[in-house]
């Protein structure tokens, strides 16, 4: 049999129809699509991909059970490293972690690792999990997570296994993070992928209280000293959004990517008026930045109605920080790119409105401290961009609410929480640290990554505790 | 959920919550707020605490009926259910012992007023309070200003109780006549604020104004509540909602306040004919 040198492609929704509604635009392979896709696997003994995964899921052992139709087997391999599957397959940007390393991606395309990751977890998930509450005894220790992100979570489901008593704290009236707030439905369903998570992980006994602003409701030395809680994780995330610095931010129609999508996805504007937050789009829409967050700002406002919509970005294409698909997504759905250019005002009217984005053309001059090629102004290259909103999606930082309240809490210059990479342990004493807040805004799998390994430093934490105080 | 324990009407469109929150209340300062849901589609509502008893768990919470969300809160009734309520929020008013406090309050500003003329009194400073409103049925907290000032003057648009003025009038009496005066504390309409702070500005008092940019999340993720204080972006919600009224730019603010005019009729009828059961949306 020859070898195909290509992934088999997924499902999708029509372009022309998927531009108009929120729902999921990739449908998820069939089962004979995702076997035929397990085939492509060599089941290599060195497993190259496994290296590229955060968490290390045992690839070739869970494609093996694909292949042969096990889907059991095959989720209950992912899961003993990875408690968010369905999440992970549909957003890892798997082109820089598992499939960079397949050993198939030098001659052709990867193995879809992250496709099947997702059907091995969407048909476990539909089929009904069967999940048993970890009865915790009364003298369980308890830790308290704050924040209820990937990183948050994942810390929250490896404790409640190992039998601690775990209560999680978030801001928010719902849990989740940036993948109730951020990530656009139509790139992960709310309702039946994230909630149906968490929902898991309630089930197995953590609980989950929202309203809760830890450094204002509770102090995390409260936590530690009133509230009886034995170890304390953080993790935040990095929620602060970045603006640009540059006249005319504050013009009506100019937004934060967080604010727009946190209107569209955890408000539900995009159902305004029934749903009483509304947001707005203009016909002409810039946003600036070319990561993952600055494309779901763009196909938002492509969904909520605006007619052009434009990437504002200001290194070229190959820099693009967006996962592949996400772009090839993009480009599919029309929206346009404006490579090489950088805002250098919002412009506006009498009524305080935006009319335009003016901008400078780039160049990519000698390399700078991250590597790649430092974007320099090119001489009288000014021109306005025609729109009439501007999302900018440049970055966020830590929110410093946390680290401003704890005693002994030690961070670096731009306010994250120092911690040790390898254990999540940080300058205090019981209280550990992983995800955006300590890395800045990183993935998914890497705040995960950091929570898998927190709670293995807070479980021997613990450990020796209760040695101690026996 | 938190319980509504007691709901009263105080004026025309005015009305008052008193809800259960102990979490809430054993933390709140003056000066902070809260941001409230009513149920899954609703909005983040954010409303300044305007009083807190730690004792028996509760805050009160006070508001104007001004478009869809708040005339849909002032539907629920006494031993009804806020879906969500989360705070205290915001940077608390900073109190101390100074001399003589000037507070002043402009229409339902006089309800987050009254906390902070409550801890500047309890501070011991003298406090002389301006309460100022359209016309006296809507004048709320009379009494309980003057519970805790030294001295109240009320003003009212209309001459139908206290002086025929704006707040501003008697402000800039006091700060001619009283030189012992140090702050001046002001909350009220965006305008008023921008009135009182070109008041004092020339007689270098320092203004304390209370800021209520459209909100979010009121946790500093959404930036939607930026403001323009001394030519810096401050999120309202973290780095406020108090600021230096001599720095604030009202204007941007007051512009900002805008942005949904647009969409508040939209919103205002569809939840009328909600009420009123004449909805054609086939999904609600
Ligand atoms: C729009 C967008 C798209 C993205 N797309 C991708 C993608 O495709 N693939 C990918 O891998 N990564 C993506 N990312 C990045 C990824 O989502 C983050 O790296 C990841 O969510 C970080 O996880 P976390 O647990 O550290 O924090 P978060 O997910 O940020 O969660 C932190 C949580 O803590 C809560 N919190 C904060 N402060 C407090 C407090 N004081 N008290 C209580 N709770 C608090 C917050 O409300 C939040 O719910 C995207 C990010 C955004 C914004
Ligand atoms: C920190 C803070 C404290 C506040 N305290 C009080 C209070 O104690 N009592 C009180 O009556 N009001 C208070 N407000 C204002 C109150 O939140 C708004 O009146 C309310 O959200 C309007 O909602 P609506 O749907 O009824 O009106 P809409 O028809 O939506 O709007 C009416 C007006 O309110 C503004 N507004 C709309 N949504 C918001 C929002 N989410 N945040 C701020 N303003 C908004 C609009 O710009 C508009 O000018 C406060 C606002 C803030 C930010
Ligand atoms: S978790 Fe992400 S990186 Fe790891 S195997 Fe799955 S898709 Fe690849
Ligand atoms: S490197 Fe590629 S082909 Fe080899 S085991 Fe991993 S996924 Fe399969
Ligand atoms: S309300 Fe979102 S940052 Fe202040």
């Amino acid at each position: 049999m020859s070898l195909l040198l290509t992934k088999h492609p997924m499902p999708e929704q029509e372009v022309t129809a998927r531009v108009e509604n929120f729902d999921e635009v990739t449908l998820g392979y069939t089962l004979e699509l995702a076997k035929a896709e397990a085939e492509r696997c060599l089941q290599c003994k060195t497993a190259p991909c496994r290296k590229g995964c955060p968490v290390e899921v045992d690839i070739p052992a869970f494609i093996k059970k694909v292949k042969a139709g096990d889907l059991d087997s095959a989720i209950a391999k992912i899961k003993e490293v990875n408690s968010l599957p369905a999440v992970c397959g549909r957003v890892c940007p798997q082109e820089e972690q598992c499939e960079k390393y397949c050993v198939l991606a030098k001659k052709g395309e990867a193995v879809g690792i992250g496709r099947l990751e997702r059907y091995a977890a969407d048909t476990a998930r539909n089929k009904g999990e069967a999940i048993t509450a970890i009865e915790c005894s009364a003298a369980a220790q308890k830790v308290a997570i704050i924040g209820s992100g990937p990183a948050g979570l994942t810390v929250a489901g490896d404790l409640a296994k190992k039998g601690y008593k775990v209560t999680v704290f978030e801001a928010l009236h719902l849990p989740g993070g940036v993948l109730m707030y951020g990530i656009p439905e139509f790139r992960l369903p709310k309702d039946e992928v994230v909630q149906a998570e968490i929902n898991n992980l309630r089930k197995l006994g953590v609980e989950i209280i929202v309203n809760a602003v830890i450094g204002s409701t509770f102090t995390v030395d409260e936590l530690m000293e009133k509230e009886g809680f034995d170890a304390v994780f953080i993790g935040t995330g990095a929620g602060l959004p970045h603006f640009m610095e540059i006249p005319g931010e504050n013009l009506n129609g100019v937004y934060s990517a967080n604010e727009f999508l946190t209107r569209c996805n955890l408000m539900k504007a995009y159902r305004f008026p029934q749903s009483a937050t509304p947001i707005h789009v203009g016909k002409r829409v810039a946003v600036v930045g070319g990561g993952n967050v600055a494309m779901d700002g763009a196909r938002t406002a492509l969904r909520l109605g605006a007619e052009q919509v434009s990437i504002v970005y200001r290194r070229s294409e190959k820099e693009l920080p967006a996962r592949l698909e996400e772009v090839h997504h993009a480009k599919e759905e029309g929206i346009e790119f404006q490579l090489l250019t950088a805002p250098t005002a919002v412009l506006g009217n009498v009524d305080g409105w935006v009319i335009g984005l003016q901008c400078v053309r780039m160049e990519l001059g000698e390399p700078d401290a991250s590597g790649r090629r430092r974007p320099v102004e090119a001489p009288n290259s000014e021109f306005v961009l025609d729109v009439d909103t501007v999302i900018i999606a440049i970055g966020q930082g830590p929110n410093p609410l946390v680290q401003s309240t704890t005693k002994g809490l030690k961070t670096n210059k731009k306010g994250n929480i120092i911690a040790d990479i390898d254990n999540g342990a940080t300058s205090k004493p019981g209280v550990f640290a992983g995800g955006d807040i300590v890395t800045g805004a990183a993935t998914v799998i890497l705040a995960m990554g950091a929570g898998k390994k927190a709670a293995a430093a807070i479980d021997t934490y613990l450990q020796g505790k209760k040695e101690c105080s026996l | 959920m938190y319980k509504i324990l007691l709901k009263q009407q105080l004026a025309p469109n005015v009305k008052l919550l008193e809800i259960e929150a102990p979490l809430i209340a054993r933390k709140a300062q003056p000066g902070q707020f809260v941001i409230l849901r009513m149920n899954e589609n609703g909005e983040r509502i954010p409303l300044t605490i305007a009083d807190f008893n730690r004792e028996t768990g509760t805050i009160t919470l006070l508001f104007q009926e001004v478009g869809a969300s708040t005339s849909e809160l002032g539907l629920l009734n006494t031993g009804e259910f806020l879906l969500d309520l989360v705070g205290p929020l915001g940077k608390a008013t900073h109190i101390e012992k100074i001399g003589t406090v000037v507070c002043v309050g402009g229409g339902i500003g006089i309800a987050p007023v009254y906390p902070i003329a409550r801890g500047m009194e309890e501070a011991g400073n003298e406090v002389i309070s301006i309460i100022g409103a359209r016309s006296k049925d809507i004048l709320i907290y009379e009494e309980k200003m003057a519970a805790v000032s030294n001295e109240l003057i009320i003003t009212t648009d209309d001459g139908s109780k206290g002086r025929k003025a704006l707040v501003t009038e008697p402000l800039k009496e006091l700060l001619d006549s009283d030189k012992r005066i140090r702050l001046v504390v002001a909350i009220g309409p965006v305008i008023m604020m921008k009135f009182v702070a070109e008041t004092t500005r020339p007689y270098g008092i320092p203004t304390i104004v209370s800021l209520n940019p459209i909100m979010v999340d009121g946790t500093g993720m959404c930036g939607g509540c930026r403001v323009l204080v001394g030519n810096e972006n401050k999120f309202a919600c973290v780095d406020g909602p108090e600021f230096d009224g001599h720095k604030v730019d009202f204007n941007v603010l007051m512009s900002r306040q805008r942005m949904y005019k647009l969409y508040e009729n939209e919103h205002s009828k569809y939840s009328a004919e909600k009420r009123e059961g004449v909805c054609k949306c086939h999904s609600c």
